[in-house]
């Protein structure tokens, strides 16, 4: 019973936090804003999924919140990477 | 008591990302809200995924949510730290507020703080830093 009215009160505030986390990502003025972002908003989708698991009493899905942190991981290097390697050909031209 | 402490991780879980999400949109600097989104998030969703071990029926479920929180307590330092580097060698400015700036200076060779002017100059519109103001 507690469980439930904590899901009710838990599930729309974290619709509310990745509503106000999409603001920065469409707002954000410089582009690692809209990464930190998305690193957010996929942190965010990983507590969701927890949330959901207990609410519909689904285990699978805690595997689809791994691979969401593994993939937010690799992007978030993946960017590092991008743009640090742009600066080097920038500097060199 | 299992259900109350479940019911209270994924509250206090709830309330860590609500405060990140606050964060990411009052904090006036990409540095400041990195710091929300790198603690704050990763506090709540370890919360959140806490909740799920707490309340599993198997060992097994609640193994796969404790290596999901290890998971994310390994990875989001190293991200928010390649994340925060790449940001300062972009040249995103930081807050007019700030007290102090350590790094300056220290990315001379290969980052934009002395290279700035130098390179501004020939960018083509085409350049992929050129969309970001820098």
């Amino acid at each position: 019973m507690t469980a439930t009215i904590a899901l009710w009160i838990a599930l729309p505030v974290l619709g509310v936090s990745m509503l106000l986390a999409l603001f920065r990502l469409v707002r954000g003025p410089s582009f690692p804003d809209r990464v930190v972002a998305l690193d957010l908003l996929t942190t965010m989708g990983v507590g969701i999924i927890a949330a959901v698991v207990l609410a519909w009493d689904q285990p699978v899905l805690l595997d689809v919140a791994t691979v969401l942190a593994l993939t937010s991981f690799l992007a978030t290097i993946a960017f590092a990477k991008y743009v640090e390697r742009g600066l080097r050909v920038w500097n060199n031209s | 008591m299992e259900q109350l402490v479940a019911s209270a991780l994924l509250l206090s879980g709830t309330f860590f990302m609500f405060v990140a999400s606050l964060g990411i949109v009052r904090m006036p600097d990409v540095y400041l809200r990195m710091s929300c989104t790198s603690k704050a998030a990763t506090l709540g969703a370890g919360c959140l995924l806490g909740a799920v071990a707490v309340a599993a029926e198997h060992a097994g479920v609640a193994g796969r949510a404790l290596a999901t929180i290890l998971f994310l307590l390994l990875t989001a330092p190293v991200a928010a730290h390649l994340l925060g580097r790449a940001a300062y060698r972009l040249g995103v400015p930081l807050w007019s507020g700030s007290c102090c700036d350590e790094l300056r200076g220290a990315y001379s060779e290969g980052g934009v703080l002395e290279g700035r002017t130098a390179p501004r100059s020939h960018t083509s519109p085409s350049s992929p830093m050129s969309q970001h103001g820098v």
